[in-house]
């Protein structure tokens, strides 16, 4: 079975709500949707305290290259411009909206029905995703026009679709393959249309069988479609693992994916799609897993942007007693949160608890150069030394030591026995390094 | 509710710890263990006991004085160096003897550069050597193998090694196929009956040991097979040229302690390279610098001063040969 070759773990899958339905989580009473939802710069607010808005209504646009408009996710009033805690920890500019109903945007089609006629141009397609709001849903939302913008130069081949889902607890994806999968597929021809590529592949891991078999009978009807198993290994979801995984290509340190012919979409990006192009909707829902051994009712919910994750854990049974750590995202590369009232944004995939014992990390000992962080980095780098580095402050033999191919997938931490936080180092480093490649640009 | 524990991710951590790699080495060691106590009886015990004890106070007295520092004893590393130290050693040495190997190999050799990770020599071997220079006699005169419940009743023998006798019958003149013939049988090697330091005499013990730290993943295949396999090509092509001269491949592999070198020690996380790369020009060292001893050098064994002095190539390795990349194509300019 196909996988990717260098380093990856393999943590405990707990994947305990993946039998669970998609419900639509009941509309909060406010929401409080951030401007900056995507990576690059922030979107600017078109709306104003006091203004009604409709659910769909664009309320803040996104100006730069890299950004993306964002959209009202209930109807009622503009309570306030605000800075709020966002996940991040920060408090940042964000929409509060106090709900009054649910009235949508006319031009959008509410219906059930699935539309696989695609009659949308290779520029409308284009138009409608950056227009809508389309973000990758993976979690790092980046905004998904720009991928479909191929650079001069550069060729498109093949449109790989990320079903994998390697984080541990995580379960949203599973569900919208097994329940939104012929939206997804048309989705994914919409997107092959956008690139110009007459060949998708769908890449699944293995401990999803039931998503694997389905997409394989349905995908059949899709022409150019094909879906891969892929052996359970983390962090097969990152970009660069996936296309390895999936074509064998490597894309070059420093590089995009498009690079080696490749672009990347969620599954979940890819249902985005469908709805924007086909339906008129933008993005201000989507499937968020809310999960934790101690939850009562581990659920995939169907949730607005801009909802308080306290909702989410009210809806699943409360917030268990012991609970000491809340993470947005899976337990590989999510953020703890600093506060339950954090709200979901586009890239929030799910949100995860854990009780005290769970928060802990585990006692530091002194390193013992077993070389066990090398072999697992999926980017064959040297986490032991590249954090040590970062600790002497010697950022330009970081460089040189690629510390900015880092994907900050986890894996070394994982697997470290000495219970080292090398990526915490290694953020830090990068943050760094980063600042250094960019000041040298200035001079 | 509770307040929050905020932290980076990653936020689960495998269940490997520094305890469990250790632990799995101190198992991998319990079948030569328990060959060596066959062979050479409560000698055997005295020893390791000894040593064991020894090593573990030297750690706890320099963690807690000098150091200053959370106990570390019981973390199983200084457990592995004492009986490393004490495999290396004949059964019949005198107490004082082993105890000022203890204090050399934690002592001197890992305690001296901050305790454990820092050490860049392997601590037993740096033990081993300082006792086989100060005190060549002792070190030297190997009690003959005396399985327990044996019938045989004789004092205290001593005699040399296989790679000893081999070593005097060739500078006197002889053939190899002459001395083979006053030699155990190969089959007496294998198993470990024929004289020789504690724990190295039995190759199939082991090897035993190491199959399990691979299979456990805490060795790598890298060190061990290309140490075994450049012993084996050096010494083949030698054997090859002139078999009166040169003795076969086989005895070589099984004789002395390169088994015990190769798996326990040549791949001592701590002083050994980190890369795949790295670790292959390791154990390529690591043979070639044992088979020159071994055949030229003054010493009829070079397996522990081969390691020590790939210990000390062990940093150049490391930044010569980094692992492999994921997309190394594109030279990054630093300018």
């Amino acid at each position: 079975m196909k996988t990717f070759k260098l380093g990856g773990v393999h943590p405990a899958e707990n994947k305990i709500s993946e039998n669970k339905a998609i419900e639509v989580l009941p509309i909060p009473k406010q929401v409080q949707i951030p401007l900056g939802q995507n990576l690059g710069a922030p979107s600017v607010p078109i709306v104003k305290k006091g203004d009604e808005v409709k659910t769909g209504q664009l309320i803040a646009k996104g100006e730069a290259f890299i950004s993306s408009n964002i959209h009202s996710s209930v109807s009622g009033k503009v309570l306030k411009i605000d800075n709020v805690n966002d996940q991040s920890g920060y408090k940042r500019p964000a929409i509060v909206i106090n709900v009054a109903g649910d009235e949508w945007e006319e031009n959008i089609d509410r219906t059930d029905t699935l539309k696989k006629n695609i009659t949308a141009s290779k520029n409308e397609i284009i138009k409608k995703v950056h227009e809508l709001g389309i973000v990758g849903l993976g979690g790092a939302a980046f905004p998904s026009h720009v991928k479909l913008m191929v650079p001069k130069g550069k060729k498109a081949e093949v449109l790989i679709i990320n079903g994998v889902e390697c984080e541990p607890y995580l379960t949203a994806d599973h569900r919208v393959m097994l329940e939104k999968a012929n939206e997804l597929l048309v989705g994914t021809k919409i997107l092959m249309k956008a690139l110009g590529v007459n060949k998708a592949l769908i890449g699944i891991e293995n401990n999803k069988p039931d998503a694997i078999e389905h997409l394989s009978k349905l995908s059949k009807e899709y022409e150019g479609i094909e879906v891969h198993p892929l052996k359970v290994k983390y962090p097969q979801g990152g970009e660069k693992q996936l296309i390895k995984a999936l074509t064998n290509r490597e894309v070059p340190s420093g590089t995009l994916p498009i690079e080696v012919g490749c672009v990347v979409q969620n599954v979940g990006t890819a249902l985005a799609v469908y709805e924007a192009v086909q339906k008129n909707k933008p993005l201000f829902e989507r499937v968020v897993t809310i999960t934790g051994k101690a939850i009562k009712n581990p659920s995939n919910f169907l949730v607005r942007i801009g909802t308080p994750i306290s909702e989410l854990i009210e809806a699943c049974g409360g917030i268990p007693d012991k609970t000491s750590k809340i993470i947005g995202g899976g337990p590989m590369m999510g953020k703890s949160l600093v506060t339950p009232d954090a709200p979901i944004v586009k890239g929030s995939s799910g949100v995860l608890l854990f009780d005290e014992k769970e928060s802990k990390r585990v006692e530091e000992k002194a390193c013992i150069r077993c070389a066990s962080c090398i072999k697992v980095c999926p980017m064959g780098l040297e986490p032991v030394l590249i954090s040590q580095l970062t600790k002497l402050e010697m950022y330009e033999e970081a460089e040189k030591n690629n510390i900015m191919d880092c994907i900050e997938c986890g894996s070394c931490q994982y697997t470290c026995p000495s219970g080292k936080p090398l990526l915490d180092y290694i953020r830090l480093g990068k943050f760094k390094v980063g600042q250094i490649i960019r000041n040298r640009g200035k001079n | 509710m509770n307040l929050l524990t905020v932290s980076g991710s990653p936020h689960v951590h495998g269940d490997n710890s520094v305890k469990k790699v250790m632990y799995g080495v101190v198992y991998a060691l319990i079948p030569a263990m328990l060959i060596s106590i066959y062979f050479f009886g409560f000698d055997a015990v005295r020893v390791l006991l000894i040593s064991v004890a020894a090593c573990l106070l030297f750690e706890w007295l320099i963690q807690k004085y000098l150091i200053k520092g959370p106990a570390t004893i019981n973390d199983g590393s200084a457990l592995i160096t004492g009986i490393l130290l004490a495999f290396n050693v004949p059964s019949n040495l005198p107490i004082w003897i082993i105890i000022v190997g203890a204090f050399v190999a934690i002592g001197i050799a890992k305690m001296s550069f901050g305790g454990l990770g820092k050490n860049p020599f392997n601590p037993a071997l740096v033990g081993r050597v300082f006792l086989l220079i100060s005190f060549p006699v002792q070190m030297t005169s190997w009690p003959i193998a005396k399985p327990l419940f044996s019938s045989v009743v004789t004092d205290a023998i001593t005699g040399p090694t296989p790679l000893g006798i081999l070593k005097d019958g060739l500078r006197s003149g002889e053939k190899v196929s002459d001395i083979i013939t006053q030699l155990p049988s190969y089959l007496q090697q294998l198993v470990g009956d024929m004289g020789g330091s504690l724990g190295e005499v039995s190759a199939i013990a082991l090897l035993i040991g190491g199959l399990y730290l691979l299979i456990r993943k805490i060795i790598t295949w890298q060190i061990p097979v290309a140490y075994l396999g450049s012993v084996i090509i050096f010494t083949g092509i030698l054997w090859l040229v002139n078999p009166e001269q040169f003795v076969n491949p086989l005895f070589h592999l099984i004789t002395g302690g390169l088994m015990l070198g190769v798996f326990f020690m040549a791949t001592d996380m701590v002083s050994s390279p980190m890369s795949s790369k790295g670790q292959i020009i390791f154990g390529l060292g690591c043979g070639i610098i044992t088979v020159v001893i071994r055949i030229w050098g003054a010493y009829p064994e070079g397996v522990s001063f081969a390691i020590l002095i790939m210990n000390a190539l062990t940093p150049l390795i490391n930044n010569s040969f980094k692992p492999k990349r994921f997309g190394e194509v594109v030279k990054i300019d630093h300018k």
